[in-house]
């Protein structure tokens, strides 16, 4: 039971990976007849005065280097070589750099500032939706359902840009844009990191305001429905603690479908978040998709969106597989064989 | 007259059990006022380009103020707002009828399409669907058109309308009224146009919001990467504008302030227009939000 539910979980994550893969090599070649070689030597041309003579023969040259000029088919299956290796190629827009390398300079933070933020939202969202839904919580709780309405509705990115109005440009409590000061050299000390942590608090707020509320509200709808189980019930029958009945047993049993909606959600919420550095200037995927998009780099574009593909759908098949573990069902069966 | 009366009372009666829709609604309508009537009241032509002075705080000559090309900014946000309201609406529509295609494809006729349909839209919904949109208008030729944007955002809203419009096919083809029509001698398309899709309506509805929500979030999500329609004033451009002029920190909160409200607005509406008619369409949660 187990073993199989691995190894179709696996298989999906495969589906996943190549189906996104295959997306990002045919999209680009369906969208239009577009030759990024062509556009960027037109670019060059423009920026170091016309060139007339050898342009055709210059083409040729790029496309035998970048293996343009062979069939599609071998195209696609060095192009998958490729993405296995995790290599894209030249940044077209910087080109000495390797797409890999500014991908790999710019993962980090998008990872700790997303990571953050989305756990904790995920966590605080969930048990204040849950005291939501509890008939013997504080009062007050209710009163805060409609800002939660409300932040759960608006993009992430706009909230930013309210909050860096408010905090950053009004009240200089906060740095306007970027990971770290100017004129800083990135080392691990004290003083960088506290830095860092003053550039994160911003955006890193953006985030969790705006998931503490859809977490919140999802978790109060299971919670309504779960509370009207029998063995609630059968609990304050018994004359359980009522931190016992919550935790142990309401909470324990809607845990499991907010976890698959953790998992079906995170898309949502990276797309969000690539938006939000924008808004900050942080220097993430999102500033370098940014980039990547006004200089027209298509190897970065594809890099990038390839990589927060990945980290989508490794992201979910760890939900898939800590998922066994919250449902004690699985386990039992694993127990008895 | 009679009958007009007590209809009117129903729907109240119900709007007042149902105070979410109404109210998501209202605000809707509310933006779609707004549109009719400043197009109405100003030309559009003022917000394009050098149609006023640049960066001019809001005052009576202009009362939204401008940006930095001297666009006049009530007129960009009047135009926006329907501009944005139209793309979401249309790819809306698009999603849903694709939606309801492939919805009664699979879940009616099941078999091996059932099973290849329901894996691409699994796998599409694990994919964010920004990243695949970035891919595409990247791509495009040099200027995105309206029709161009519209499709690119349709071309990711139907999947969450497929799923739900496939789950509720399921179930209604194992209830009663199925068999019976089918042994009375209608054909499959005579049930799925007069037996099911009456029942389906609460759900093509809440499928037809959640499409226009998820349209209109993608929309101004690529317009923000500066990935629209770049010639015409729309929401999301208007935000890319102001932060690549950083009208943050120059102090032009008159620059992207309106946008945000609306777009927030427009959100919100959605949000419980959608939250309502998942009530009507679910009667289980009318208690859980």
């Amino acid at each position: 039971m187990t073993i199989s539910y691995f190894i179709k979980r696996l298989i999906y994550f495969v589906l996943v990976v190549y189906g996104a893969a295959t997306l990002i090599f045919i999209l680009p070649r369906l969208a239009s007849e577009r030759n990024p070689i062509v556009e960027r030597m037109g670019q060059t041309a423009a920026a170091a005065g016309i060139l007339t003579e050898g342009v055709d023969e210059m083409q040729k040259a790029w496309e035998a280097k970048f293996g343009l000029d062979k069939p599609l088919w071998q195209q696609y299956l060095n192009y998958l070589y490729d993405v296995l290796h995790l290599d894209f190629g030249y940044s077209l827009a910087y080109f000495p750099a390797k797409v890999r390398d500014q991908i790999a300079g710019a993962l980090p933070w998008t990872i700790c500032l997303f990571g953050v933020a989305t756990i904790m939202a995920f966590l605080l969202g969930s048990l204040s939706g849950a005291l939501l839904a509890w008939p013997k919580a504080p009062k007050f709780l209710q009163y805060l359902l409609p800002f939660i309405l409300t932040f759960s509705a608006v993009p992430y990115y706009l909230l930013g840009l309210v909050l860096l109005f408010l905090f950053a440009f009004t009240r200089h409590w906060f740095p306007l844009s970027g990971g770290y000061s100017i004129g800083v050299f990135p080392e691990f000390s004290l003083d960088f990191l506290l830095d860092v942590l003053r550039h994160s608090i911003l955006p890193g707020i953006a985030i969790f305001l705006a998931g503490v509320g859809f977490w919140a509200l999802q978790m109060r709808g299971l919670m309504v429905l779960g509370l009207e189980e029998n063995y609630i019930t059968f609990a304050e029958a018994k004359g359980l603690k009522g931190s016992r009945i919550f935790f142990r047993y309401a909470i324990r049993n809607v845990l499991l479908p907010q976890v698959t909606a953790l998992a079906i959600a995170l898309g949502q919420v990276i797309s969000g978040a690539i938006l939000v550095e924008v808004v900050f200037g942080y220097p993430g995927l999102g500033t370098l998709l940014l980039k990547a998009v006004s200089g027209f780099d298509y190897n970065l574009i594809s890099g990038i969106v390839y990589i927060i593909i990945l980290i989508i759908a490794v992201s979910t098949l760890i939900v898939d597989l800590i998922y066994p573990l919250l449902d004690p069902r699985i386990t039992h069966h694993r127990g008895t064989g | 007259m009679k009958p007009m009366t007590n209809h009117i009372f129903r729907v109240a009666s119900y709007g007042r059990r149902n105070p979410k829709s109404v109210g998501g609604l209202a605000v809707i309508l509310f933006l779609v006022l707004f549109w009719l009537a400043g197009s109405m009241l100003i030309s559009p032509s003022k917000a394009e380009p050098i149609s006023g002075l640049p960066d001019q705080p809001p005052s009576w000559k202009y009362l939204l103020g401008t940006d930095s090309n001297g666009r006049q900014l009530l007129p960009v946000m009047i135009v926006g707002t329907g501009l944005t309201l139209r793309i979401g609406f249309v790819a809306g529509c698009i999603g849903v009828c694709v939606a309801i295609i492939l919805g009664f494809l699979t879940g009616y006729y099941r078999g091996l399409l059932d099973t290849l349909i329901m894996g691409i839209v699994d796998i599409l919904l694990t994919i964010p669907p920004l990243a695949v949109l970035v891919v595409i208008a990247a791509m495009t030729v040099e200027v995105i058109s309206l029709n161009s944007m519209i499709l690119i955002v349709a071309s990711l809203s139907w999947m969450l309308p497929t799923r739900t419009i496939r789950a509720q096919v399921l179930s209604m083809r194992e209830s009663g009224y199925v068999p019976m029509a089918k042994l009375s001698g209608m054909n499959d398309l005579e049930i799925i146009v007069r037996e099911l899709m009456p029942n389906l309506l609460p759900y093509l509805a809440a499928g037809f919001v959640s499409a226009t929500a998820s349209a209109v979030l993608a929309t101004i999500g690529l317009e923000a990467l500066g990935l629209g329609p770049q010639s015409l004033p729309t929401l999301g451009m208007t935000i890319y504008w102001a932060i690549s002029f950083s009208a943050l920190l120059r102090g032009m909160w008159w620059w992207w302030l309106p946008p945000v409200i609306i777009i927030a607005a427009l959100f919100v509406g959605l949000f419980l227009l959608t939250a309502g008619l998942d009530e009507i369409a679910n009667p289980k949660l009318r208690r859980s939000i």
